[in-house]
């Protein structure tokens, strides 16, 4: 009697798995056969899954067009200053919530939490105005400065947990032989702290390559735009270019694909330390 | 150090405390400073908007009171956003804990090895790794009348002509709406799953003992241990569910009509393409406030967990 329960149970997961792969997997394995397809293939009734003309021709398409290349090359940019950025002042902040007491540090500390609720689309209107009058609007500035406010508070957060955990007599030690505090933090408290920084340091990633509302909002001409807002512009200039917006789209999500598959434990620590706590 | 410091030399003791005082702030600043230029001020910035008329077309904008709110509250448009976002953010949440639990107790079943584990793992977290315009593309291109869904759905005689998922008036709302679960289930999943290793065998141990069936041990312990993981879950999910823009946005922008339009669609088109800062502002302190009252909650319960 246990045994048949348990052949049922058995098959009835193989079933939900099966379920669960193509539920989750059919869009992207689709995304990908289309990348390889030429554009009069992608609606083809009934549908071709592996072209008889497969080809790189979309992703040639894409690495000749400097405009296409330049998307990427925003996007790399504007991610890579954001997380040096957002690291590093990050680390600052981190370090004085985490040794130090001090007058409003509740109070900064509940602002930081709270970001977490404030919708961007909320703060868009006023940054459009703000973004126009420093003459920052259409630059790379303008998406830099934003995207922190909202990487900012999540690194600050989970450093500043990193950091707790850390004993304050391997800090004070460095100043009690003389260096600065600065020297401790840097020389100490840093490299110890490595496997949640680089957590820190995708989930920062993740945010700013990812960001969309106000890439499209704060930014005018086709040389400033990122990749989520270039695959879009592929859409409806002359015709729908569908199979390099696919190829693009594969090529858009690698980064974040490879480091999930290298990274996986810190990635997930990164992306779940918000509702998960130990 | 500090200690020996005191009893020798008080004139040193007292800029120590000085130093001790400030240096906090000194590590703060550039996290203040932004804060407070791109957080602070845009919000006092944004309130005030929604009370003067047209901002920032309008060099000397006039001060209006309440008006902006009784247009927007009265907007039938508005109220139409309002219901789709309801029935977007509840479908949504609702979704996501169902299909994020399921995901999770089948990766953290005994019945499988750890490789095959791992493997469906990063399949059934595919959907979290795709930002939103390729998420909104490839959805695009199987949801396409002449897509490859629609072939499936008639040639296992589900559906007896082509559908026009995204541009009828009565499918729009329910694909977009499952195009967002699809992308925001395997943050559940990944959480639960997390918060499911953490919970002691002991405790399964002691209910096995007991006599428990698999459903009395999963309402009885499996659910109370994740009780606080759940509630920080659905609430990150809510606000987060109620602004998404990026996927309605590239999916229908809004249409067909107004058939997907949502608070977010609403204050962007209100801002963006008919220029009506003052109106999009009030949509924006209302949206607002709505996520500060869930933000408050979720502070709070962050708190109770410190």
């Amino acid at each position: 009697m246990i045994g048949k329960k348990k052949i049922w149970v058995q098959a009835l997961i193989v079933v939900l798995l099966i379920i669960g792969a193509v539920w989750a997997g059919f869009p992207v394995v689709w995304m990908i056969l289309n990348s390889f397809k030429p554009n009069a293939e992608i609606f083809a009734w009934p549908p071709v899954w592996i072209s008889e003309s497969f080809s790189f021709h979309a992703y040639k398409e894409i690495f000749t067009n400097p405009e296409q290349v330049r998307f990427f090359m925003n996007s790399y940019l504007i991610t890579g200053v954001v997380v040096i950025l957002t690291l590093l002042i990050g680390i600052l902040a981190s370090y004085a919530f985490s040794r130090f007491d001090f007058a409003g540090k509740n109070v900064i500390n509940t602002i930081i939490v709270s970001v977490q609720a404030v919708p961007p689309i909320t703060l868009l209107i006023p940054y459009l105005s703000l973004v126009v009058t420093i003459k920052l609007y259409n630059t790379y500035w303008a998406l830099i400065l934003t995207y922190m406010v909202f990487t900012l508070p999540y690194a600050v957060l989970m450093t500043t947990g990193y950091f707790n955990t850390l004993p304050r007599e391997l800090d004070e030690a460095v100043m009690i032989d003389g260096g600065s505090r600065l020297r401790a933090l840097w020389n100490v408290l840093v490299p110890t702290s490595i496997p949640g920084l680089v957590s820190v340091g995708m989930y920062t990633f993740m945010q700013a390559y990812n960001e969309y509302l106000f890439a499209l909002a704060l930014t005018k001409t086709n040389d400033m735009r990122t990749v989520p807002v270039g695959i879009n512009l592929l859409m409806g200039q002359h015709a729908y270019e569908w199979n390099q917006m696919m190829a693009m789209s594969v090529l858009g999500s690698l980064p974040i694909l490879l480091l999930f598959l290298f990274f996986q434990k810190y990635f997930i620590a990164g992306m779940t330390a918000g509702s998960v706590k130990n | 150090m500090a200690k020996i410091n005191t009893s020798v030399r008080p004139v040193k003791m007292k800029r120590n405390t000085c130093r001790r005082l400030i240096t906090p702030y000194i590590y703060l600043l550039p996290t203040i400073v932004l804060m407070l230029v791109l957080l602070i001020i845009p919000i006092i910035m944004v309130i005030r908007y929604s009370f003067y008329d047209n901002v920032i077309i309008n060099k000397n904008p006039v001060f209006v009171g309440l008006e902006n709110y009784t247009k927007v509250l009265t907007d039938t448009a508005f109220h139409v956003a309002v219901k789709n976002t309801l029935f977007f953010v509840f479908v949504s949440i609702i979704a996501h804990f169902l299909i994020g639990m399921v995901f999770a107790m089948l990766l953290n079943t005994r019945y499988l090895g750890n490789a095959v584990k791992g493997i469906f793992r990063v399949v059934y977290a595919l959907p979290w790794m795709f930002t939103a315009s390729v998420i909104a593309i490839s959805w695009r291109v199987m949801l396409n009348p002449n897509g490859v869904l629609n072939y499936l759905l008639m040639n296992s005689h589900l559906i007896g002509e082509k559908l026009e998922w995204l541009s009828s008036r009565d499918f729009a709302l329910i694909t977009v709406t499952v195009i967002n679960i699809w992308s925001g289930y395997p943050f559940y999943m990944i959480s639960i799953l997390a918060g499911l290793q953490g919970i002691s065998t002991d405790l399964y141990e002691a209910s096995a003992l007991d006599g428990a069936n698999a459903v009395q041990t999963f309402f009885r312990i499996t659910i109370p241990q994740l009780k606080p993981i759940l509630i920080s879950l659905l609430m990150l999910d809510f606000v987060w569910t109620l602004q998404q823009f990026a996927l309605i946005w590239m999916t229908t922008g809004g249409g067909p009509i107004n058939a997907t339009e949502t608070i977010s669609t609403y204050i962007y088109k209100q801002g963006f393409s008919k220029y009506q800062y003052s109106m999009a502002s009030t949509g924006a302190t209302i949206l607002l406030v709505v996520c500060t009252v869930i933000g408050i909650f979720y502070v709070r319960q962050q708190k109770a967990r410190d």
